[in-house]
């Protein structure tokens, strides 16, 4: 009863996985065998849990009996989850995607709160016609589609990581804007606030070490809470062909690979899509933890 | 009232030319213009005809004019030519739209269908297992995009369950009529909707249900049915309704990815992901101008029912 009660209390499981996520990003490519985007075509759609006696290894050049060289060997391989479309290493291919995954969303989403606060903060601070136009912007954002403005900028600036990570801000800093400037509009009111107005204190000041801590508890949850939506926006992103392209594994890219070979390989698009789910629901439950312990004012009734 | 209605309408033609203005904007970031509305970025063009272009298309005027030329065309319907298909952008969205639009009428009934009761039921017997099953879906719902739905439901009921009574078909939209068809896609549409419905409906029961007018009819001694059904009810999905209207534009995003999956031609895959994959500039451009006119008509729509349902938004000016 009492592990029970400290798994509903805590988010044990969530956080677990996390970890995992993030130890697979850190060491997941160094410790398997194969290599990201060359396998035995002999080998495919091998099941999980299979053997093969060919499986392409990449450690390294090695010699050939007729005396040329090549970047690979041949291995008896052991695949956990199987092997895709031309024989590449289903859990090879998710360990490398984990960590692009991972980097995409950690630069769009610091960059996007960063932006995101400055933005509400000088917006709620600063009040009246600055505040207007602001807001208005604001607004016209909300008004645009993502994923047809992120088929603009491919189309316009070409597909790749650098604009996946740009369009992912550009989704992410608004999410920040209304709560954060709600929020600020209640602390400049606050007395300590005219009292460090009066000390002489500068705008700057005043925002940065007096108004930033008051809201930064918010921003975290939401950063939290956002994360989860990123990464379904970038699978789904990728997923469609306008995000990270092929053959570099992102899990969008892997479910779309499959997708083709359903109904005689079901684990090629399957296992990245439990990946996919799987961290978005860890994320997604952190994020209300966190929420409850750190900014109950967030929370609707539950 | 009437002044309401006019900041509204104000600020959602600002909406409008805001959106637009940015779409125009990040194609003048583009190096040459040109190169985005001619095939192959004009291959095999001489000189000559390459300056004549520019000319023709209006890209020697100046920005603002060359703006005004487009968005009055779009107004009135004139997006231009598709490059790859030489067929008018208004032709193509026309003939594709309903194909949309019946997906999304299917899966916005759907979520309706499934997310309000089922939110109902788990505040009302909040801790028992309609509040689980409620859980469950909601998680699942709002966890998984919709392509992982969608493939998951293509793999358990048109493959595990191949051939037998409960298989359904999990490709295109047949020329003869066919509920069978519709099932799939409809339900991996609507079931993420109908997640974050099932919320709203459910911490806005509970709200209401924990208010003194539900505490006073209690005390006057009315039956609970009564007052769950007649009083709480009404109160409570206020807010559910008006984001489900906001729901149908919301779903333009999620459309496209479903209409992918299982080959629906609609706006999404004959448009928007063919202009993607065919590089044609003026079909995207045209769709997504049709989308953003589509999305803020819907918000405005839901904002103008919010205020008839609830007068209290209105008389603060509509600041949530």
């Amino acid at each position: 009863m009492q592990s029970w009660w400290f798994l509903r209390r805590y988010p044990v499981i969530p956080i677990f996985i996390l970890i995992l996520l993030l130890i697979a990003a850190a060491i997941g490519p160094y410790v398997t065998p194969y290599e990201r985007d060359i396998g035995n075509i002999a080998d495919r759609h091998l099941e999980p849990f299979t053997t093969s006696e060919h499986s392409v290894s990449g450690k390294g050049w090695i010699t050939n009996s007729d005396g040329t060289m090549s970047p690979t060997q041949i291995v008896n391989g052991y695949h956990v989850l199987g092997t895709d479309h031309v024989g590449r290493d289903i859990f090879t291919r998710l360990l490398h995607g984990s960590r692009i995954s991972l980097m995409v969303v950690a630069i769009s989403i610091s960059t996007g709160m960063a932006f995101g606060l400055a933005f509400a903060m000088i917006s709620g601070y600063y009040g009246g016609l600055v505040d207007e136009v602001l807001m208005r912007i604001v607004d016209i954002w909300n008004a645009l589609p993502f994923l047809m403005v992120a088929l603009i900028l491919t189309l316009i600036f070409g597909r790749g990581l650098e604009i996946m990570v740009v369009v992912l801000f550009l989704v992410a800093w608004v999410n920040f804007v209304r709560i954060i400037r709600a929020q600020i509009l209640v602390l400049k009111e606050m007395d300590y606030i005219a009292s460090a107005r009066i000390c002489g204190a500068s705008d700057f000041r005043i925002i940065t070490k007096h108004l930033f801590p008051g809201i930064l508890n918010s921003a975290i949850v939401i950063a939290t809470l956002n994360t989860s939506g990123l990464i379904l926006a970038e699978s789904t992103l990728s997923f469609v062909g306008a995000g990270i392209q092929p053959p570099t594994p992102a899990w969008g890219v892997m479910v779309n690979e499959g997708r083709d070979y359903l109904s005689t390989a079901w684990w090629q698009s399957m296992v990245p899509s439990a990946a996919i789910f799987l961290v978005v629901i860890s994320l997604n439950f952190l994020g209300d933890w966190l929420r409850d312990r750190l900014d109950p004012r967030l929370r609707q009734v539950d | 009232m009437a002044r309401f209605l006019l900041q509204r309408l104000v600020s959602s033609i600002v909406s409008i030319i805001g959106a637009t203005l940015i779409i125009f904007i990040l194609v003048q970031l583009h190096n040459d213009p040109r190169e985005l509305y001619v095939p192959d970025s004009g291959y095999g063009l001489t000189q000559e005809q390459w300056e004549n272009l520019g000319e023709k298309m209006g890209f020697n005027d100046p920005l603002p004019v060359q703006y005004w030329n487009w968005i009055s065309g779009a107004f009135i319907g004139d997006f231009g030519v598709s490059l790859a298909q030489q067929v008018p952008v208004r032709e193509i969205i026309q003939r594709r739209m309903w194909a949309t639009i019946e997906l999304a009428i299917g899966g916005w009934v759907l979520a309706i269908m499934i997310g309000i009761p089922i939110g109902v039921l788990a505040a009302v017997k909040r801790g028992t297992v309609w509040d689980y099953i409620g859980r469950a879906l909601a998680i699942v719902g709002q966890g998984a995009p919709p392509f992982v739905i969608g493939l998951l439901l293509i793999v358990i009921f048109a493959v595990v369950l191949q051939d037998t009574w409960f298989e359904l078909p999990a490709a295109g939209r047949p020329p003869v009529f066919s509920i069978k068809t519709y099932i799939l896609p409809c339900v991996a549409l609507g079931w993420p909707a109908a997640a974050g419905l099932m919320r709203l409906t459910r911490s806005a029961m509970l709200e209401v249900l924990d208010s003194e007018f539900v505490k006073l009819a209690r005390a006057k001694g009315v039956g609970w049915n009564t007052v769950i059904y007649k009083h709480a009810l009404k109160n409570a999905l206020i807010i559910p309704l008006t984001s489900a209207l906001l729901l149908f534009s919301g779903w333009l995003n999620g459309a496209l990815v479903i209409e992918i999956i299982f080959g629906w031609p609609g706006i999404g895959y004959d448009a928007l992901f063919t202009a993607v994959n065919d590089n044609d500039f003026p079909l995207l451009q045209g769709t997504v101008f049709f989308f953003v006119v589509i999305f803020v008509i819907f918000a405005l729509l839901a904002d103008l029912l919010y205020t008839i349902i609830d007068p209290r938004v209105r008389l603060t000016g509509g600041e949530k």
